[in-house]
């Protein structure tokens, strides 16, 4: 038996039946990472002792024959852009590169209460800005579909480990899409959950209203298990809510599901396209009726967007001074010591977005864009709410095309933002919303977008689980 | 096209240093993705827009025990530190 193709369902009811142990579960993905890593290349540090010590405690537990829950002794890999006590987290950027996190974040206490075991932490775009994990300081991750290819970005690492059975789940993060476009590239599941439905605390800050830590999994009903446990209120996030899932299932039959006319305009993969509108005749045949709705103000939002994420992002990295932590330049001044330490530290792309947000937030600009840009995003939250008096759950395509090749767009920073324009409109309206693997174009998958109402996950995954089964 | 002074003058409001090729980029960058941004005049007026403030509860600041490793541990990751402080160069 290939021990790193089995579920987390699976892995439990395995070490239940004690057919193996959470020590042999981690030595198989273990082996699987220093096989396939040195070319995929999902990995930024790997810790195999840590690892093989929670797998042992989690072992203990369940020879002690007490009960324990789904997530025990199966092994995960974490975006490094979320903290694990005692362990590098780098956030993929020079900047970062010898910082240890001084606590676990939220996500990270509430797996380990459950007996998780942390194989390591995947690499990403740096401060997850990018569309391909192409923008690491460390390494470019590989496609494990085809290695000539992205497999998307930002959470690029954590999807490509999960796809290539180096871990049996991941944890990721979602600020335009990194989360749900990766999972299409790659073939896995992932939710970008409501906003404030999982704690932000000790994730590196990105874009604070927009940022949201969601599960990568093999399949809807790990998913569940996953977001059930990582979600919640966090008193150390302000912005998280008071929220619980609800166990309900919803029946397809029962449902209206919307189709919006302008994910479907001109820029559409003609291929993708056809996969994607087959998982609507899919839902169709399950009983769902199909509507059409509009969402007008959906082509305002890409550049809203990147207005919005770079503001805010050029606030949140004012942080990186050279004083508190990360690197630190030498200066003949307190203002050279910045200079030179954000300078040196920050890629390109942070850069670029810093130089944005800064413009953006600038006097005498500040009301031609950032304020403008807020007002859009009003109005791409008011469509949603009008699209959802109609309809139960939105179908549409995650991204425009398949996985790109690696280098395709790193030469022009806008044909690259372009990857994002059907994820970040969910980010905008702090919507939840998956991707789900809805077919195949020769070797790369293409997964379908479910985007439901505020706090609905229950309803896009039940929807999600009825097209995975038929 | 964004001028050179003003990648300089942006630059330095993000205290940020860059180099003169960076500079030359960041014009060109700046440019194509600012003409981008023109898109949002013909975007609808919105009238008497709300002020984004979502789940605005603070928590009430209580003094309680915390790990003193962690105040430590926080230390630790400053660059430059004497006697559990964070040194930071001169202001004036």
């Amino acid at each position: 038996m290939d021990l790193t193709s089995l579920t987390i369902k699976q892995c439990h009811e395995g070490l239940k039946a004690g057919k193996f142990t959470s020590v042999d579960l981690t030595k198989a993905y273990l082996a699987n990472i220093k096989k396939f890593d040195k070319e995929i290349n999902a990995f930024l540090s790997v810790d195999e002792k840590g690892a093989l010590a929670q797998a042992a405690a989690a072992d203990q537990i369940i020879k002690s024959g007490a009960e324990f829950g789904m997530l025990c002794g199966a092994p995960c890999s974490i975006k490094d852009l979320i903290m694990i006590e005692g362990q590098k987290c780098t956030a993929a950027s020079k900047i970062l590169e010898n910082y240890i996190a001084p606590y676990d974040a939220t996500v990270i206490k509430k797996l380990k209460k459950e007996g998780a075991v942390f194989l390591g932490k995947t690499n990403m775009d740096e401060f997850a800005m990018g569309s391909s994990t192409e923008n690491s300081a460390f390494k470019v991750t590989k496609n494990p579909h085809d290695l000539t290819r992205v497999p998307g970005g930002t959470s690029g690492g954590s999807v490509a480990s999960v796809a290539a059975n180096m871990a049996c789940y991941s944890i990721g993060t979602d600020t335009g899409g990194s989360i749900r476009q990766p999972a299409s590239f790659c073939g896995v599941v992932g939710l970008r959950p409501t906003y404030g439905s999982v704690s932000r605390y000790g994730v590196v800050a990105d874009a604070s209203s927009l940022d949201q830590v969601g599960p990568i999994t093999k399949n809807v009903e790990d998913l569940e298990i996953v977001f059930k446990i990582i979600s919640g209120k966090d008193p150390m996030d302000a912005t998280s809510a008071n929220y619980e899932f609800e166990d309900k299932k919803f029946e397809m039959k029962d449902m209206k599901i919307g189709v919006p006319k302008e994910y479907f305009a001109k820029g559409l993969d003609k291929e993708v396209e056809k996969i994607i509108r087959s998982a609507i005749k899919k839902a169709e045949e399950l009983g769902a009726k199909i509507i059409d709705i509009s969402l007008p103000n959906l082509k305002y939002a890409l550049a809203a967007y990147y207005i919005i994420q770079p503001a805010e992002a050029s606030a949140n990295l004012s942080r990186y001074d050279g004083i508190k932590y990360g690197l630190s330049e030498q200066g003949n001044n307190l203002l050279d010591v910045y200079l030179k330490s954000k300078g040196h530290g920050f890629g390109a792309e942070v850069k670029r977005r810093i130089m944005v947000g800064t413009y953006a937030l600038s006097a005498g600009y500040y009301d031609a864009y950032y304020k403008k840009a807020q007002e859009i995003r009003e109005l791409i939250k008011q469509d949603f709410t009008d699209a959802f008096g109609k309809v139960d759950l939105i179908f549409a395509p995650v991204s425009p095309f398949p996985a790109f090749k690696i280098g395709e767009n790193t030469s022009d920073p806008l044909s690259m933002y372009l990857a994002d324009i059907y994820t970040i409109s969910v980010n905008l309206a702090y919507l939840p919303g998956i991707s789900v693997p809805a077919g195949k174009i020769g070797k790369l998958p293409v997964g379908l977008q479910i985007i439901g109402n505020y706090f609905q996950e229950n309803k896009i995954l039940s929807a999600a689980e009825q097209l995975e089964q038929k | 096209m964004i001028s050179k002074e003003e990648v300089l003058h942006i630059a330095k409001l993000a205290r940020l240093e860059l180099t003169e090729k960076e500079v030359e980029k960041m014009q060109k960058d700046l440019s194509a993705i600012l003409d981008y941004f023109d898109l949002l005049k013909k975007a609808p007026k919105i009238e008497n827009p709300k002020s984004e403030i979502r789940n605005s509860n603070l928590r009430i600041d209580e003094v309680g025990e915390k790990d003193t490793k962690m105040a430590e541990r926080l230390i630790k990751a400053a660059p430059d530190k004497k006697d559990g402080y964070i040194k930071v160069k001169a202001i004036l």
